[in-house]
């Protein structure tokens, strides 16, 4: 059953200014509990747009979200509830940190959800492990924290209102290899178990193959595709027009494809393209 | 949120009056607050109107924004042209215990509500058609006089500069954190006030230490170029009066000789 519905939405920026621009344009789609939905789309493409949307940040000015089944505006002043349940972490979230201490930071989201203190101190426990800060850290001063540590904690004061959906805006962006890795690994294993459905908006094609089940792929306002990761990724053209592209093992091996080696479609791991290599030398009787 | 704020704003634009040097607008718009208090009677009054009202047909900028503009101060207008109305001396018109209304209060009233507009107007599109950087580089050079007198006027434009170019940034950024906070469950919509100021800390915090990350980020890359204040300074773009000012020029003088003539021909009635 679909979580997450979007029917026809559409947004526009400064209307009747000289600065109006079409952000999402006539959009719909459907998303299953328990999904990981890569999203990818030029700069521009009204990705940031549409996910805040997601969560009543933004009123579409036509259209619809509904989860659960429910149109998240039929009752305006309860827009907040929806929040709790659709989780947003923006880009460079490590700026909207705020309290003396980490532990308090985290502890905002709970707290305006109206949990009891004991509630909060499980949860803020809970979420502070899930992203890999120690209990010495939680009791220092958020600005004192090295820059991946400052964006962990921004995302455990997300987890820790326990939404059932998790968007995340770019969460690698700015950080070290080795970080990112981290990072979403952790978020992976709090997807497994807390089984929660995903958003992942990423300009990193190599980690949205990693991890997501569908891809969905913005241009220009309009849902271009949304499909498995695989039939994303095999057109490698049509995503090139649009001024993104396959991941690089992918790349390599639609090219080894096209010198007219026998190499299946899909390859989106550097284990996958291994194992299809090992296989054509053992079929040409090389090794 | 807060991106709908119309008055202040500039327009880019390739008109005639972006192009006049921003020298030469500052002077005119003071040149023109200065003839809209001169207007003492209808046809003056008509004159400078007209005359702005030209300008900002001119300035390519729509309607639209010069409204928009104008709605901040509707009620300052309304209140104001109210006041005057029962204040006038004379016959009266119509009479209501101590409130009376007379025709000099009416004229007044006009009077002031009309010049409140054309201010508004006139303001509205010297920032609607000049950039800020270019609007300070003029304020530094009007104010180059008062060196002799030891102001720091090249470092008061650079702040001025700096200031307004981070309006916009500082804005988007508040609007970001906003976000961020009501993603979070922040309630600033209801409560009383302390609730509301309370509401405001996980707004505030986060702003002023991104306004001072900005800060030492932006005096760091200021000083990665050499910068050391005004002295032997000079500039990429320097401003030169052309054809099209000597046009305003004259045109704005012209406005005014019409004006004076009214009132010395034209008996005044305010």
């Amino acid at each position: 059953m679909s979580i997450i519905e979007v029917k026809n939405l559409s947004y526009t920026y400064g209307v009747g200014t000289p600065f109006e621009k079409t952000a999402v344009k006539d959009l719909s789609l459907s998303v299953n509990a328990g999904e990981v939905i890569g999203v990818i789309g030029h700069t521009g493409s009204g990705k940031s747009t549409l996910v805040q949307m997601l969560n009543g940040l933004i009123k579409p000015q036509s259209g619809q979200v509904l989860l659960d089944g429910v149109d998240i505006w039929a009752k305006p002043k309860e827009i907040r509830k929806i929040r709790f349940k659709v989780g947003m972490v923006f880009q460079y979230p490590e700026y909207q940190l705020f309290d003396e201490t980490v532990y308090k930071d985290i502890s905002f989201g709970p707290k305006n959800k109206g949990l009891t203190e004991k509630e909060i101190d499980r949860i803020v426990r809970k979420s502070a492990k899930f992203v890999g800060l120690s209990d010495k850290l939680l009791e220092q001063s958020p600005f004192d924290l090295s820059g991946g540590e400052k964006r962990r904690a921004a995302i455990a004061g997300v987890i820790a209102m326990d939404p059932d959906i998790l968007v995340l805006d770019e969460p690698t962006a700015g950080l070290d290899p080795k970080g990112r890795d981290l990072l979403l690994t952790q978020i992976m294993q709090y997807h497994r178990a807390r089984e929660n459905t995903i958003f992942i908006v990423s300009h990193s094609m190599e980690d949205v193959a990693r991890f997501a089940d569908r891809v969905m792929v913005m241009n220009k306002g309009k849902l271009e595709m949304l499909d498995t990761t695989k039939k994303v990724f095999a057109e490698a053209e049509r995503l090139e027009s649009m001024g993104l592209r396959v991941p690089q093992i992918t790349e390599i091996m639609l090219a080894l494809k096209a010198k007219g080696y026998e190499i299946g479609d899909g390859i989106l791991n550097v284990e996958q393209a291994f194992l299809e290599i090992v296989n054509l030398l053992k079929k040409e009787g090389k090794i | 949120m807060t991106r709908d704020i119309a008055l202040g704003q500039f327009v880019p634009g390739n008109g005639i009056v972006h192009r006049t040097d921003p020298r030469v607008k500052i002077i005119l718009l003071i040149f023109f607050i200065t003839i809209i208090f001169c207007a003492f009677n209808f046809v003056s009054l008509g004159i400078v109107t007209a005359a702005i009202l030209t300008v900002i047909a001119l300035s390519q900028v729509s309607f639209k924004l010069y409204f928009k503009s104008l709605k901040v101060i509707i009620f300052i207008v309304i209140i104001t042209s109210l006041l005057n109305m029962f204040y006038g001396t004379g016959e009266p018109i119509w009479q209501f215990g101590i409130i009376k209304l007379t025709m000099s209060g009416i004229y007044r009233a006009v009077f002031v509500s009309v010049r409140i507009v054309l201010l508004i107007l006139i303001s509205s599109c010297l920032t609607f058609t000049t950039s800020p950087t270019d609007l300070t580089d003029a304020i530094e050079r009007l104010m180059k006089p008062l060196k002799f007198f030891h102001v720091k006027v090249h470092e008061i434009a650079m702040m001025m500069t700096i200031a307004l170019r981070f309006v916009p940034t500082l804005l988007e950024e508040t609007d970001k954190i906003m976000a961020a906070q009501k993603a979070r469950g922040a309630d600033m919509e209801s409560g009383g006030l302390i609730k509301k100021v309370k509401a405001m800390t996980p707004i505030l915090i986060p702003l002023f230490v991104s306004a001072f990350r900005r800060a030492y980020d932006l005096a760091t890359a200021m000083e990665c170029r050499c910068y050391r204040g005004g002295e032997g300074r000079t500039r990429m773009k320097s401003l030169h009066i052309n054809r099209l000012d000597i046009i305003g020029i004259a045109f704005s003088v012209l406005v005014l000789t019409g004006v004076v003539l009214c009132n010395v021909f034209i008996a005044p009635v305010v």
